[in-house]
């Protein structure tokens, strides 16, 4: 048999039929639900009298308009408080396993699907959340969808889709000290364009991405979609067995040794073709901070935000002018002269243990600016027990970082954590469009170590220097 | 979703790159659980100016493009996240059709899904378009769907290229569901085979 990609293997595991035009019926294994992008299509399936084809392949978990506040006490706002409900009652209706919002399971959807083992090697998952990309990092094929194919799914258990392209993105290399995940993904979305990866499925490969931590992968594979593809993917190693062994949903038994003979198999076959091949330095990657309102207006916080002015293509000039004008910053101006309000730590890119073991052993000792306001949001109940039980919450409290509740939070700023206009945030979220945090606010992409620094010394600072 | 087939109808157009979603539709009107009246969330914050009034710069606050029914648009469009209620929004306003060199791929998919047509025209295309549509207050286009094609006032045509399932699915306004469960058969089959392959892909979440 020809060599194979990782996708090509996964995608042919999952063909159920196919048109001679390619139009292809694919299966998928695993699909999560949340409340903002579900309750349409229960509703549909309730119409049309059809009922959910396998309840037991979904898990749902309230996470977008969740309080991060006391839990115990009603959510303020009634129309946030009804679209839970709406998710509670439906998964009732419809026989689906959903962790509510007082159990120490939920989070965000992102981040408790690999806590607890549904996130598998080899699957398919979807969720009607673009950052389904994420679960990529554990060599499955996962991908974001809208309302009414959350329907076919739940109908299905099938989407009909086309072939995606492929693309590699190799990193070599080792990174620089306190350069993460967050800036190699940075990094690659400002090489190829939140456009560039339009139609393609990446895998990423080479040394410097075999290095990286499962949460490493998490937070790689998430921004996927922030440079364009719907999917991004790592090869299973002994990295992602340890990671996923022993976890709740994991298999158990004859079984896992039976899942991991076959998810070895999984990883490329030497000598298999991508459509497209992207290549970086991991050397060369330098902190990363995002300057404008697009996830690909970014640079090394050791350089300076852009001049309009000596940009060649007309509609890059006009989208640099506009970006620079929302964000008020000047022209030439040095990225640590940026001076910050907020920090936000915390979304399915930054929110796990690692993200705020590392987060915490720069915020010890040190004290959050007194013109700063910080806050950190746990990736779920789960991983905000595990940061209590290592001490990590006293860490961040006595450096004057708020300690919340799991969710979503100010990265899309549809609960009560928002940004006021004009504010500016340095945020380990994904995104950086107008008003994404809140009309008006001003986000800055960051990593956790980064977002760390702005917040002792009010402005960007190169971590690598930093005392 | 209804059927699209031809449409003649009048153009707007929004001049900007990368139009993500979150501006397309901000996040305060994704609380909704229906799926209709989104219009008033359809580019929320670029319809008002600071102070909260209506931009009378902003294309959509303007009276010549109140019925409009096609949108054009530049490179990227719809890219971010993957709400559904961007199209609901758009086609809440009467926008069955947008135009652009290029679209992000969630959104490209979710306007199949409601019976809108997204058009990749090339950029010379796009870029004659939007210098008609701003010369000449009425400009309208027709798009037939059938013939893969937009035509001007002026009598020029550009063909545009379709997946011929998607276009079937579009012309006819069939339900993708009903079609799928049309091989529920073949589903089953291929659950059973998988099952004996890999049967940790079966264990119920729980």
């Amino acid at each position: 048999m020809a060599a194979q990609t990782l996708f090509e293997k996964i995608w042919n595991d999952h063909v159920v039929r196919a048109e001679p035009d390619g139009t292809t019926l694919l299966y998928i294994d695993r699909h999560l639900v949340h409340e903002v992008t579900s309750p349409q299509a229960f509703e549909g399936l309730a119409v049309a009298g059809r009922t959910p084809r396998r309840p037991g392949a979904a898990l749902a978990v309230p996470d977008h308009n969740v309080p991060t506040t006391d839990r115990r006490v009603a959510i303020a706002d009634p129309i946030s408080a009804k679209q839970i409900q709406t998710l509670d009652d439906n998964c009732k209706t419809f026989g689906i396993t959903m962790f509510g919002m007082n159990d120490i399971r939920q989070g965000v959807v992102h981040v408790i699907g690999p806590e607890q083992g549904f996130t598998l090697p080899g699957m398919t998952i979807v969720c009607g959340d673009s950052h389904t990309s994420t679960h990529g990092a554990f060599g499955a094929l996962a991908f974001g969808i809208g309302t009414s194919e959350v329907e076919h799914v739940l109908a299905t258990q099938c989407l009909v889709q086309k072939r995606p392209k492929t693309m590699e993105v190799r990193v070599d290399g080792q990174l620089s000290p306190r350069c993460s995940a967050k800036d190699v993904i940075l990094a690659i979305i400002g090489k190829i364009g939140t456009a560039g990866g339009t139609g393609y499925v990446i895998e990423y490969t080479g040394s410097a991405i075999r290095a990286l931590s499962m949460e490493g992968r998490m937070t790689l594979c998430n921004m996927s979609i922030e440079g364009g593809a719907r999917a991004g993917m790592v090869a299973p190693d002994d990295t992602t067995f340890a990671y996923i062994k022993g976890r709740p949903m994991a298999p158990k038994g004859a079984l896992w040794g039976q899942a991991v003979t076959a998810w070895r198999q999984l990883a490329t076959d030497p000598g298999a073709k991508y459509d497209a091949v992207v290549e970086l330095c991991a050397e060369t990657i330098a902190p990363q901070v995002t300057w404008g309102t697009s996830p690909g207006m970014v640079t090394g916080v050791d350089g300076n935000v852009p001049d309009p002015r000596t940009m060649g293509d007309d509609k890059l000039r006009q989208a640099t002018e506009r970006a620079l004008e929302y964000m008020a910053l000047l022209p030439g101006m040095p990225i640590r002269d940026i001076k910050i309000d907020k920090v936000f730590i915390g979304s399915c890119t930054n929110s796990r243990i690692e993200d705020l073991r590392l987060a915490a052993s720069f915020a010890k000792g040190k004290k959050v600016a007194s013109t700063v306001h910080a806050m950190v949001v746990p990736g779920s109940g789960l991983v905000k027990q595990q940061a209590e039980q290592e001490g990590l919450d006293r860490i961040f409290k006595e450096s004057g970082f708020e300690w919340r509740e799991a969710g979503c939070s100010m990265c899309l700023a549809m609960n009560a954590d928002v940004l006021q206009p004009g504010e500016r945030c340095a945020s380990t979220s994904n995104r950086n469009f107008e008003g994404r945090q809140g009309a008006g606010g001003r986000t800055h992409l960051v990593s956790p170590a980064m977002a760390v620094a702005a917040a002792v010394e009010g402005h960007f600072v190169d971590i690598r220097q930093w005392s | 979703m209804d059927a699209f087939t031809t449409l003649t109808g009048l153009v707007a157009p929004l001049d900007r790159l990368n139009v993500d979603t979150d501006q397309i539709i901000p996040k305060q009107f994704l609380k909704t659980i229906k799926r209709t009246g989104l219009r008033e969330g359809l580019f929320y914050d670029w319809r008002r100016r600071k102070d909260g009034s209506q931009d009378p710069a902003f294309f959509l606050n303007q009276p010549r493009y109140q019925q409009a029914s096609i949108l054009l648009a530049r490179d990227n469009f719809g890219c971010g996240s993957s709400r559904e209620h961007a199209p609901w929004a758009l086609l809440d306003q009467g926008f069955r059709c947008v135009l652009a060199p290029s679209f992000a791929d969630i959104f490209y998919n979710n306007c199949f899904q409601n019976g809108i047509l997204p058009v990749v025209l090339k950029g010379s295309e796009i870029q004659a378009l939007f210098e008609g549509v701003t010369a000449r207050e009425g400009y309208q286009l027709t798009v037939d769907l059938a013939a893969q094609q937009v035509t001007t006032p002026d009598g020029t045509t550009y063909h545009f290229e379709i997946d011929p399932f998607r276009k079937d699915c579009l012309y006819r306004g069939l339900d993708a569901i009903g079609l799928t469960l049309q091989h529920v058969g073949r589903i089953t089959e291929y659950e059973q085979r998988r099952r004996t392959q890999a049967p940790w892909l079966f264990q119920d979440v729980r």
